[in-house]
């Protein structure tokens, strides 16, 4: 049984979350400069602008990319031939936010529900845990910030809907949306499993790279049907007009009930603010 | 699409000569508010008393930003998303509040409110927090500071580069979008 430990994960939690908030990954960078060549209106091609002048400011200052730096969201795999020891796995992810939010200027964000009151120190983080085989440790972490997931839908369609009606509810959901969660935006899709399982693989699907292709060609092609789909509709970035509405449409499918088809449409911003690490 | 430099407080005449698509460089004090901060505004205005800053010309900007690190005025500091302050713009265009600063879109309500007491609603850049923390040369939290980064700040803006989306003249910047009828 490998051994890791906890001061280790502490560390490469928070920087994790500072380098994350900072520093634009570059297959978005790419999207950006792609977009402003094809481009025509100048209002679109002006905010495209600002936000690479941003992603350079950020990273030179390191002032985070977005005033939000989201609630800590973490997916981690968990090795069977592997343990963490000197603290408990979940609290040693939330010590490290605690440190990469504070050490990093970062925006704490979590609070209670009701009375509104701030935690104070950016936790509780939220956490999926997955065993899986092998002695290593990856966590995932993502920024995920409130104007965005408020866009975020998850919904139970009636198995006859099929595609037609997953297609529908996307785009009606984006329209709807419009310029609220900052496009252009990624759409991270879950297809099947349960309800709240629907919504996990959807914010899952986030983590890909948005210049990836998805290993089932039928998948890949809907992604890019409904990606397609979107830029035409003409809302553009921060909804003045424009070919660029999303940045890209990253879909998981897994297997239902049979009475069943859960769809979950997760929102994210533009910064698409992610990183990971093995340890 | 003009181009237009404003200086705070803002007046009925400032705000009349402004139409969507306009851009404007807003200079001088504006107050950064948002969801727990207009809930605490609105139980001064219902317990009948003060507000902490003069709502007349008054420019409020929907920002959360991040903390000030050493030599910087403020963190990053981009606009939060605007429709969840619909239930209080109205009122406070009632009450002078001339120009509201954030991103996506208002209801219909707020957009009357802005044809009946002369206001505007200005969009900034979402996701550009860094950016446009430039702008802002000065901030002080001046209420409610327990909410952190919800407290209320009086911010002094240089050159702050907005766009005009909604204006008083009934004119709206954001395209609706085009749907396919499928059905």
């Amino acid at each position: 049984m490998r051994e890791i430990q906890a001061a280790d994960v502490v560390e490469a939690v928070a920087t994790m979350c500072m380098k994350a908030n900072t520093e634009l990954p570059q297959d978005v960078r790419n999207k950006f400069e792609q977009a402003m060549a094809e481009e025509t209106s100048p209002s679109a091609k002006e905010v495209l602008r600002q936000l690479l002048e941003n992603a350079d400011l950020s990273q030179e200052t390191k002032l985070p990319l977005c005033q939000d730096c989201g609630l800590a969201v973490f997916y981690v795999e968990v090795g069977d031939d592997c343990k963490v020891v000197g603290g408990n796995l979940r609290e040693l992810i939330n010590e490290g936010v605690r440190k990469g939010y504070d050490v990093g200027f970062l925006r704490k964000s979590a609070c209670d529900p009701f009375s509104r009151a701030n935690t104070g120190d950016g936790t509780p983080a939220i956490v999926h845990f997955d065993m899986v085989p092998g002695d290593k440790l990856k966590i995932s972490y993502m920024a995920k910030g409130g104007g965005a997931e408020n866009m975020s839908r998850v919904t139970m369609l009636a198995p006859a809907q099929g595609w037609e009606g997953i297609k529908k509810f996307v785009l009606n959901r984006v329209a709807e949306a419009g310029p609220n969660p900052c496009p252009p935006t990624i759409l991270g899709i879950g297809i099947g499993g349960t309800f709240e399982h629907a919504a996990k693989i959807a914010k899952k699907s986030l983590l890909r790279k948005l210049d990836d292709t998805h290993p089932d060609p039928a998948v890949a092609a809907m992604e890019k049907e409904l990606e397609d789909a979107i830029n035409d509709m003409g809302i553009g970035p921060m909804g003045l007009g424009g070919k660029t509405t999303v940045l890209g449409v990253k879909m998981t499918v897994e297997p239902c009930h049979l009475a069943s088809l859960p769809l979950a449409v997760n929102v994210q911003c533009h910064s698409q603010r992610h990183e990971e690490v093995v340890l | 699409m003009a181009e237009f430099k404003l200086n705070t407080p803002l007046t009925d005449a400032d705000m009349e000569q402004l139409h969507a698509g306009d851009v404007v460089f807003l200079t001088g004090t504006i107050h950064s508010a948002r969801d727990a901060a207009h809930k605490k505004l609105f139980e001064l205005l219902d317990a009948g008393k003060e507000l902490p800053f003069e709502l007349e010309g008054s420019a409020i900007y929907y920002v959360g930003p991040s903390p000030a690190p050493p030599g910087r005025p403020i963190g990053s500091a981009g606009p939060t998303t605007s429709y969840r302050m619909d239930t209080y713009a109205p009122r406070l265009h009632a009450l002078g509040m001339k120009a509201s600063i954030g991103k996506g879109k208002r209801s219909d309500e707020v957009k009357a409110a802005m044809q009946d007491h002369k206001g505007v609603y200005f969009g900034a850049t979402g996701g550009a927090g860094a950016l446009l923390s430039n702008s802002i040369v000065e901030s002080e939290v001046i209420a409610f500071e327990e909410l952190g980064p919800e407290a209320i700040r009086a911010m002094t803006v240089k050159d702050f580069p907005l766009l005009v989306i909604n204006d008083c003249h009934g004119g709206e910047l954001y395209v609706k979008p085009k749907l396919d009828t499928e059905e």
